[in-house]
């Protein structure tokens, strides 16, 4: 039995590197919550902060920490953990890390109809997420009927999804355009994702849909680590493939486009969390916990340098999108390599 | 682990998007012993293999476990009788290979149960009998080859199967390995009772490590039963379109195909 012991030692020393990752990215997060509840144009003391979320009433804190600096951050938190959820999905589920909902325009998709809904059509926030959801799966298919029937499925459905997502940007550009009121905020937040002026109200779709969905993929994950051996080992061991996939994409899917119709499609984020994840993590176990983390960290760091890192505020898809592009051309750069030596 | 388990294909018919390709094979996987598929380049060999372990529907027929059509079965339960490894499976990138093989443990585990101690010896075991026990720590990527198919079959060992099949374990492969994987498979046959099928394209490694052949021609099986009988010149020349000799492996005294080919024909009995 002295092998066994030597393979539980192994796993517990892959375990525990995976428990710290997990606890250095919660404590992360919490630490990067608190800084954006202190600062702003007026910066409060940490007890103020803690006592207007005990529900104390503090004047002056209670109305910017309760009305503007909580939902921008439960906003932000929400949307970074249904990113990190989807994105880290996509890319093991299609083994590939340039799979993800941003870069083949899925979060486009639901973007194009969270602008129509919202700027042009002045539906409530309920039925613009109904509407980016419905927009965002459509999406998918279509990506992933153009795309079948290609000797590798995997390279040819990201180039249609990075030209379907082109496309859908483009549309985007044209309606806000054309909106009536033209507004920079709005603008950009369904360009490049923003978190300025959330209401807390505008979240309750995002928040369910994270509660809900979250928990699911992360019960799927044990299936979606079989399916990562490929289609053919995942039924060696018991796992009913198709319905797994479908399952997993559904609620990836529907993630990237409730968070996308709340906050605008906040650049890179889906795309970085994934593999940054796994570099903390390590690659034994699930991912979809940890890219949740590493999702709403990215976004809350992001956005904390948006607002004070320049003399002028940015929004916070401006910033992800600077951090995630050049990881992007890396990729490209690596996958067209190797798609050229083999 | 009785060893017992019955595979049976009946009037199987399967293929791909309307073609057939696996046309009307009745067979039997006798139990507890090594199967071989052999045939020609896109005789079916594989198509069969994986119509028989329900990677592809049957279009026609059945596969029939103990007596009952694997499509009734939950196809969990099937994972807990019937092993198989694809031939080219996918690793993720940097995983260690005690986590790799553990993952054959998937079809034991629950829902909320976590990893137990019971998982952890059979991964040690399977880890042992493959021979790659000292590479557990290692990741993936490092291994050669040959180490990469020894982690493979570990992690069908660990997974616990009855049975076992294998679409081309040996090719990509040199010499030296096919030769190690084939009797790493041998022993587990020996040791466990394992029911082993398995395609391989090398018909004189076949009829050295099968108890039992089958031979396959445009779809169909054209003979089966003991090496000895069935590799014949007359067979060859029906399923490899080869005029060859068969003498007898003076390491194995099992049958050795010679092929005669156009060049360099010295010898033999029509020389």
């Amino acid at each position: 039995m002295s092998g066994a012991l030597a393979i539980r030692a192994g796993r517990s020393r892959r375990a525990r590197r995976r428990r710290i990752g997990i606890v250095v990215l919660l404590a992360l997060l919490v630490v990067l919550a608190v800084g954006m509840l202190m600062l702003g144009q007026t910066s409060y003391p940490l007890a103020d902060v803690l006592r207007v979320i005990a529900g104390q009433d503090v004047p002056g804190a209670s109305f910017t920490i309760g009305r503007l600096r909580i939902p921008r951050l439960a906003a932000g938190a929400l949307a970074g953990l249904a990113f990190g959820v989807a994105g880290s999905t996509f890319q093991t589920l299609l083994r590939n890390p340039l799979a993800s909902p941003d870069v083949i325009g899925i979060t486009s998709g639901a973007s194009v109809a969270a602008v129509l809904s919202l700027v042009v059509l002045h539906w409530s926030a309920g039925a613009t997420t109904a509407l980016a959801l419905g927009v965002g799966i459509a999406t998918a298919v279509v990506i992933y009927a153009a795309a079948r029937g290609a000797e590798s499925t995997g390279g040819r459905l990201i180039l249609i999804g990075i030209g379907v997502g082109a496309m859908m940007n483009a549309v985007v550009q044209f309606l806000v355009q054309r909106a009536a009121e033209w507004d920079v905020s709005v603008a950009m937040r369904w360009l490049t994702g923003s978190l300025n002026g959330v209401r807390l109200e505008d979240l309750g779709m995002l928040a369910i849909a994270t509660v809900v969905l979250v928990p699911i993929v992360a019960v799927l994950s044990r299936d979606l680590r079989a399916l990562e051996l490929g289609d053919a080992s995942a039924t060696a061991l018991g796992v009913r493939v198709d319905r797994a996939r479908v399952l997993l994409i559904v609620a990836a899917v529907a993630l990237a486009c409730f968070a996308t119709a709340t906050t605008g499609p906040i650049a890179f984020v889906a795309f970085l969390s994934g593999p940054i994840a796994k570099r903390i993590v390590g690659p034994s176990g699930s991912l979809t916990i940890p890219a949740a983390l590493v999702g709403a960290c990215l976004v809350l760091l992001a956005d904390l340098i948006g607002q004070f890192g320049f003399d002028t505020a940015f929004p916070v898809g401006v910033i992800t999108g600077i951090v995630g592009a050049p990881y992007l051309v890396f990729l490209l750069i690596r996958t067209s390599r190797l798609g050229g030596s083999s | 682990m009785t060893g017992s388990h019955l595979l049976e294909a009946r009037a199987l018919t399967s293929g791909y998007s309307g073609r057939t390709v696996v046309d009307g094979v009745d067979l039997t996987l006798p139990a507890g012993r090594i199967s071989v598929i052999v045939g020609a380049n896109a005789c079916g060999k594989s198509t069969l293999l994986k119509t028989l372990s329900r990677l592809i529907p049957a279009s026609g027929g059945s596969v029939v476990l103990d007596g009952k059509a694997i499509t009734q079965i939950p196809t969990k339960r099937l994972a807990l009788t019937l092993g198989l490894l694809p031939q080219q499976p996918i690793a993720p990138e940097g995983i260690a290979v005690a986590d790799l093989v553990g993952r054959g443990r998937h079809p034991h585990q629950k829902l909320f149960r976590s990893w137990t101690a019971e998982d952890d010896a059979a991964v040690a075991d399977a880890l042992g009998q493959a021979g790659v026990a000292d590479l557990a720590d290692r990741t993936i990527d490092e291994l050669s080859g040959g180490q990469r198919q020894r982690v493979w079959i570990a992690m069908a060992l660990a997974q616990g199967t009855d049975m076992l099949l294998l679409d081309e374990p040996t090719t990509f492969l040199d010499l030296a390995h096919q030769v190690e994987v084939l009797d790493l498979l041998t022993d587990l046959n020996r040791s466990r009772a394992t029911t082993i099928a398995m395609v391989l394209h090398d018909i004189n490694l076949a009829a050295r490590y099968a108890d039992h052949l089958f031979a396959m021609r445009d779809g169909r099986v054209l003979a089966s039963g003991d090496p000895q009988q069935v590799v014949t010149p007359t067979l060859i020349r029906d399923v490899f379109g080869l005029d060859a000799e068969v003498i007898s492996d003076p390491v194995s005294h099992t049958p050795l195909v010679v092929p005669r080919g156009r060049h360099h024909v010295t010898g033999g009995q029509f020389a």
